[in-house]
């Protein structure tokens, strides 16, 4: 038989006791009253003025109404992946399988191929990401030698009616733009994705 | 004796006060959106739109019955299919019930016959105020007891727990009131509260039950069963007695609750804000302390007190809907606590200090 340590956490000597007034909590809740009642007739005022047309008061909610209106992506952000071109056009990978081997969630799946090129020897015959198991952790760019996978199209989007769909191809993949060049419209890649 | 006179007032009076509660009741479940989201710093529900106007999202409460109304109706697989459906009818029967003896305005003159604006001026109307809370608990228990479900079962026993609990903290509170105007009749405590203390504060019962008003607010919001006190419902986590529940039969568990925080709003009124009454009004116009008057047509007078009450009323729903958006839910062994070691106590010498006072004064 074994002997265990229990460690025995005194609860009581990390929480601070409460004092009179708190434990009779009248005053707590009055006060708790206070700031939501307060937060309810600042916004109310502030609603009220650019109701009646006074915009130069701030508004009185913090919310972004997103379909209407999107919020500012940040710079960093991961969004929908894409693969990098070279300039003259075919893709930038050599389908060393970096980006494969280290996904933790197993959606990328690349079939390689030669090509005579003796700088490149590798390009990718197909090259397929499971945006439906992805899982957005952006480990494939760290891990890509060429840069040629980035996660910068800014496309948060990604809803669709079926998991086939969802399985972006090479050409989608190469056919993404960045952030910058889609100016935060919606894609219609999207939309096409949704109908088909 | 009836005459035509008098039957056409009793139902006026009664649609007045079904339509002014279903209303309001109906109001509140967009004003509880709308007010947690102001407080919140968010704007909430406005998607709701008819021909392209969506006035800050006031459809919401059709889209809402539409909703409900089209909801599959499910009745789980329970021995007790009638009780289960009655349940629900019940929760919203005894808390409409009970406005029948709230008044709204004083009285109105027709064809000689002196109509109170009330539907019945009985002269009990606390007696019948406690007894409708007390059978309000039915449609609960029976609720969590048809459902065919230990989780909505222990629901129920909770809400029974529970508003036993704090109905007593209410009667308690009550027997001040009752001391002070001396009489059981709702209109006639209204009427009490028309006076002027010291000359210059109207008599309303907060001015002679401060700590009264305090302790029938608490239980009043426990009656209602909403957030501090929402131990029986908890939908988030615990799971409450309309478990089992969906479609209308929910809708109106849902509604009476609205219609309990009006119900709640116009007791605090009648008994502690003096009712319909507005400061310094008399019958026949305002009548200062400090000696001017300014004399009213008798129609407008009137108009005045019933809006009066239904500012007084609304002006109570804001607050209980301040107070269920910003309180974190009690314990239940603390809601036990509150309700049997503080309220109790509290309400006892509450009673007590009054009917000393009440008597040293005499
Ligand atoms: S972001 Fe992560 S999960 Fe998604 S494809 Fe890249 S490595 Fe795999
Ligand atoms: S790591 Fe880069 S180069 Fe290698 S297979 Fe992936 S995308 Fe291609």
């Amino acid at each position: 038989m074994t002997t265990r340590t229990v460690h025995v956490v005194n609860v009581s000597a990390r929480r601070r006791a409460l004092n009179f007034w708190e434990r009779i909590y009248l005053p707590e809740v009055l006060r708790g009253l206070w700031v939501t009642g307060r937060h309810f007739c600042v916004n109310m005022w502030r609603h009220t003025l650019r109701a009646i047309g006074i915009k130069s008061v701030p508004p009185g909610a913090v919310t972004y109404q997103y379909p209407d209106e999107r919020r500012p992506a940040a710079e960093r952000l991961r969004s929908l992946h894409r693969l990098t071109q070279r300039p003259d056009g075919t893709p930038r990978c050599v389908a060393c399988m970096m980006c494969e081997t280290v996904c933790p969630a197993f959606c990328i799946k690349i079939v390689a191929e030669e090509v005579s090129d003796p700088n490149i020897e590798k390009r990718p015959k197909s090259f397929d990401i499971d945006i439906g198991r992805c899982v957005f952790c952006g480990y494939c760019v760290e891990a890509c030698p060429e840069d040629a996978i980035r996660m910068d199209t800014g496309i948060t989007e990604l809803g669709s009616y079926s998991r086939r769909s969802m399985v972006l191809d090479i050409d989608t993949l190469l056919s993404l733009k960045p952030a910058a060049q889609n100016q935060g419209k919606p894609v219609d890649f999207l939309q096409k994705r949704l109908v088909s | 004796m009836l005459t035509t006179v008098t039957i056409s007032a009793a139902i006026a009076t009664t649609v007045f006060i079904v339509m002014f509660v279903l209303t309001l009741a109906g109001i509140l479940t967009w004003v509880e959106r709308k007010q947690s989201a102001i407080m919140q710093d968010r704007i909430g529900a406005n998607r709701a739109r008819i021909l392209g106007l969506r006035l800050w999202g006031l459809f919401h409460i059709i889209a809402d019955a539409v909703k409900m109304f089209t909801k599959e109706d499910f009745i789980p697989n329970t021995k007790h299919r009638f009780l289960f459906s009655l349940a629900p009818v019940l929760s919203l029967f005894f808390a409409l019930l009970t406005f029948a003896v709230i008044p709204f305005g004083h009285q109105i003159t027709i064809a000689g016959y002196l109509i109170p604006l009330q539907v019945a001026s009985v002269n009990v109307g606390i007696l019948f105020i406690f007894a409708m809370m007390s059978v309000a608990v039915y449609g609960v228990v029976l609720a969590g007891w048809s459902s065919n479900n230990n989780y909505a079962l222990l629901g129920g026993i909770r809400a029974s727990a529970q508003m036993i609990s704090y109905e007593i903290t209410i009667g308690l509170t009550l027997v001040g009131i009752i001391m002070i105007f001396q009489t059981l009749s709702l209109m006639e405590i209204v009427k009490a509260q028309g006076r002027l203390l010291f000359g210059v504060l109207p008599a309303w019962g907060i001015f002679y039950q401060p700590v009264g008003f305090l302790l029938f607010m608490i239980a009043g919001i426990a009656e209602n069963k909403r957030i501090p006190f929402d131990i029986p419902e908890g939908e988030s986590e615990i799971i409450g007695f309309f478990l089992e529940y969906s479609s209308m039969k929910f809708g109106m568990f849902m509604f009476a609750d609205f219609i309990e925080t009006v119900l709640i709003a116009s007791l605090l009124t009648t008994f502690f804000f003096g009712g319909w009454q507005v400061p310094y009004l008399a019958d026949t116009g305002f009548v200062f302390p400090w000696g001017g008057r300014w004399d009213l047509n008798v129609w407008l007078v009137e108009g005045m007190r019933v809006i009066s009450f239904i500012v007084k009323v609304c002006l109570f729903c804001w607050l209980l809907m301040l107070i269920r958006w910003t309180l974190p839910r009690f314990r239940f062994d603390q809601l036990m606590n509150l309700g049997w070691k503080v309220l109790l106590p509290l309400s006892l010498a509450n009673t007590i200090v009054t009917a000393a006072i009440v008597l040293w004064l005499d």
